[in-house]
């Protein structure tokens, strides 16, 4: 049984602005057909202001399909199309307090489903850019394709570089083996053979003795090495301070409170660890500044 | 627990006398079987009538044919990889397109060792074709995997005539019959299958025990060597509670085996006609004719699976679905998929699987509460217009696709 919050539950039992919007001069249809979701969304746009009067939905899914529908019409109704266009689906997600990560590709569809409705409401067409495969790694909800495709780009060779790259087997490392399955099928394609035991060989020298400024710049170096990744999760993260092995940061945007905070963190320590050869670590600012603020009192 | 349980496929719940059969042996009967103390003489003793329980549901000529394992996935990998093991030089399986992923992994995994693996493909009512099979039978293949019923629809599979085939070939037969055992007759002793895997908790007997029957004489190699438990076969302390528990739950099993075939499979019936003639585009998935006694799998079109049992659940009523949503893996069932039927289809499908605890009562309650949950689902399907599905309703909706 999923571990669905109560906020799902509720709009999945008594979803809201569900049925067809007779009137509608937006219409987004999309789907998976796949994962067997598919999603209309109807939306009645005010040609003077376009501001979004009325949304409704209907969808052939799941309990979070349905909900996800649910929580989007809610979110969007009075927003500008503009507006509307920069919800997330990550945003529809924290709606609904959360989705389990094999269910967050429904609101992904919730998102895709509003482009769709704004590009006809324009006269645009529509074009899907991304596409789905199995579910690999289950702590941060990343598909094989996604793995194969930044594999194949970057010319990945070790479980490793799936993680730094990825994210995915980062977490729990059960996946390590799917993973693996992959980088064995990729390298194959470029005429490589994968070997678990390959030593990485790391283009740049480890520091030596850095003095603080140096170091100080390097973990900023780092920070931008890691950064483009949690941007493509409408995230950031920000350098506050250095006081010996504690590096105090601040995440930004979608980061800021994700449940995957804690694993990303661990995952940005690991990194730096690596890079500098030391021990470090690395302290969301707030908890840092509240330790702080004691331990001078 | 309150509530209609009707997943009786997926797992049983354990019988009060067999429950109270194993009790004695986490406390006053704790001892060692192999021990050579009184303590775990009479462990030994409870052991071996278990085994004959066992045996006799099966129909087993001997019974040190019967191997306790610890589940029916154990008893699948043992079997299938110790016939690969004492045939190094064939490197050919067959199997069946809609096996359980106890087996269906397994050989997939076994591919990439180097394995080619035939995977047998049914038609629209999930029937195997014979002349299929006996074109790939040859002497290149170690070992034939097929399983007794299938678990999602029911239907029932000629496993003794493809053993007779494969004997005849000179290959081993292997057959997983977890849905099978205690719901159709079984006469090992009369038949050609060399072995056949069980599992406890799909006959009312707990969670983490199973058999292997091995037929005498098949060459065997353990999956796990150590102790001398099980003559060789199975290392392993034996777990004592639990086959004490399995081999009552055997038992109990031959003297319901009419029951299931008559009064569970009535209701059976009475439960699947009775939504059938109150849903429309509905319909009964797999070889309906021939098919498990309790188990009824039926495809609601245009609406999901998730959702049903989500709502079926807060009636108190138990399920399960081929949906791909239910599995958290992206595909519908491969079982549906296999048998051609449609992903507007295949996402919907329900099954319903009975057991001789089901009552009337339960099945009239069901039979009103589904068509409501259908309704209330399709209101908000874009596949479904006013009062029955859109004209063409492919074409009505045809989204852009991920």
């Amino acid at each position: 049984m999923w571990d669905y919050s109560d906020k799902v539950k509720e709009h999945f039992f008594s979803p809201h602005n569900a049925g067809a919007l007779n009137d509608a001069n937006a219409v987004g249809d999309v789907g998976s057909i796949n994962c067997g979701d598919a999603l209309r969304l109807m939306l009645k746009v005010d040609p003077e202001t376009e501001t979004i009067q009325d949304a409704r939905f209907q969808t052939f899914g799941c309990g979070s399909a349905i909900a996800s529908s649910s929580a989007l019409t809610e979110i969007i109704k009075g927003m500008t199309l503009d507006d509307a266009l920069k919800v997330s689906n990550q945003d529809i997600a924290d709606y609904l307090d959360g989705l389990p990560p094999e269910k967050m590709h429904c609101s992904v569809m919730g998102r895709e489903a509003l482009h769709a409705a704004v590009a006809n409401y324009r006269g645009e067409e529509w074009k899907d850019d991304h596409e789905e495969g199995a579910l690999i790694c289950k702590c941060f909800a990343i598909d094989a394709v996604l793995i194969e495709e930044t594999v194949r780009a970057n010319n990945l060779s070790c479980v490793e570089d799936v993680i730094n790259y990825t994210k995915a087997g980062g977490g729990c490392s059960s996946c390590h083996e799917g993973i693996e399955e992959i980088l064995t099928k990729v390298m194959a394609e470029r005429g490589e053979t994968f070997s678990p035991h390959a030593v990485v060989l790391k283009e740049e020298e480890k520091p030596g003795k850095l003095n603080n400024l140096q170091r100080i710049k390097r973990i900023e170096m780092i920070l931008d090495g890691i950064r483009p990744q949690l941007q493509r999760d409408h995230g950031d993260i920000e350098l506050v301070d250095v006081d010996g092995k504690t590096i105090y940061v601040n995440m930004i945007g979608a980061c800021s409170g994700c449940q995957m905070e804690a694993q990303t963190l661990q995952g940005i320590q690991t990194k730096l660890m690596e890079d500098l050869g030391e021990f470090v670590k690395v302290v969301p600012s707030r908890a840092g500044s509240y330790a702080r603020a004691a331990s001078h009192v | 627990m309150d509530g209609i349980y009707l997943d009786n496929n997926a797992t049983t719940r354990v019988d009060d006398a067999v429950v109270a059969a194993m009790l004695p042996f986490f406390t006053e009967q704790f001892g060692n079987p192999s021990s050579m103390h009184s303590f775990g003489n009479k462990v030994g003793l409870a052991i071996k009538k278990a085994r004959m329980q066992v045996q006799e549901l099966l129909g087993a000529e001997h019974e040190s044919e019967i191997i306790f394992t610890s589940c029916g996935t154990e008893s699948d990998s043992t079997a299938i990889l110790s016939a690969l093991k004492a045939n190094p030089e064939r490197k050919e399986i067959i199997t069946t397109t809609i096996e359980h992923p106890a087996v269906l992994a397994l050989c997939s995994h076994l591919e990439k060792e180097g394995y080619k693996t035939h995977f047998l493909k049914v038609d629209d009512k999930g029937r195997l074709d014979l002349e299929e099979y006996a074109k790939v039978l040859t002497d290149k293949v170690a070992v034939v995997s097929v399983m007794w019923a299938n678990n999602e629809t029911g239907s029932l599979f000629p496993v003794e005539w493809m053993a007779e085939m494969a004997s005849a070939a000179g290959v081993p037969f292997h057959t997983d019959a977890v849905q099978a055992v205690g719901k159709v007759p079984i006469d090992l002793k009369n038949s050609k299958i060399d072995m056949l895997s069980l599992s406890g908790h799909k006959l009312h007997a707990p969670k983490g025990v199973g058999v292997l029957y091995l037929k005498r004489g098949v060459r065997f190699r353990p999956l796990l060597r150590g102790g001398h438990q099980e003559r060789g076969r199975r290392a392993g302390t034996e777990n004592t509670a639990s086959i004490v528990g399995l081999g009552l739950a055997c038992e109990q099993a031959r003297q319901h085996m009419e029951f299931e075939n008559t009064e569970v499979k009535r209701l059976r019936d009475k439960l699947e006609a009775g939504i059938l003639a109150k849903v429309p585009r509905a319909f009964a998935t797999g070889d309906v004719t021939n098919r498990l006694p309790n188990t009824s799998n039926i495809a609601f079109e245009f609406i999901e699976g998730e959702a049903i049992l989500l709502l079926l659940n807060k009636f108190g009523i138990a399920a399960s679905s081929g949906s791909a949503c239910t599995s958290g893996s992206l595909e519908p069932s491969h079982v549906m998929r296999a048998m051609g039927i449609p992903y507007t289809a295949a996402h919907g499908t329900i099954r319903f699987s009975l057991s001789r605890y089901s009552t009337e009562a339960e099945v009239d309650r069901v039979i009103q509460v589904v068509p409501e949950i259908v309704a209330q689902l399709r209101k908000l399907s874009p596949y479904w217009g006013e009062a029955g599905p859109a004209a063409e309703p492919e074409k009505a909706f045809a989204p852009t696709y991920a």
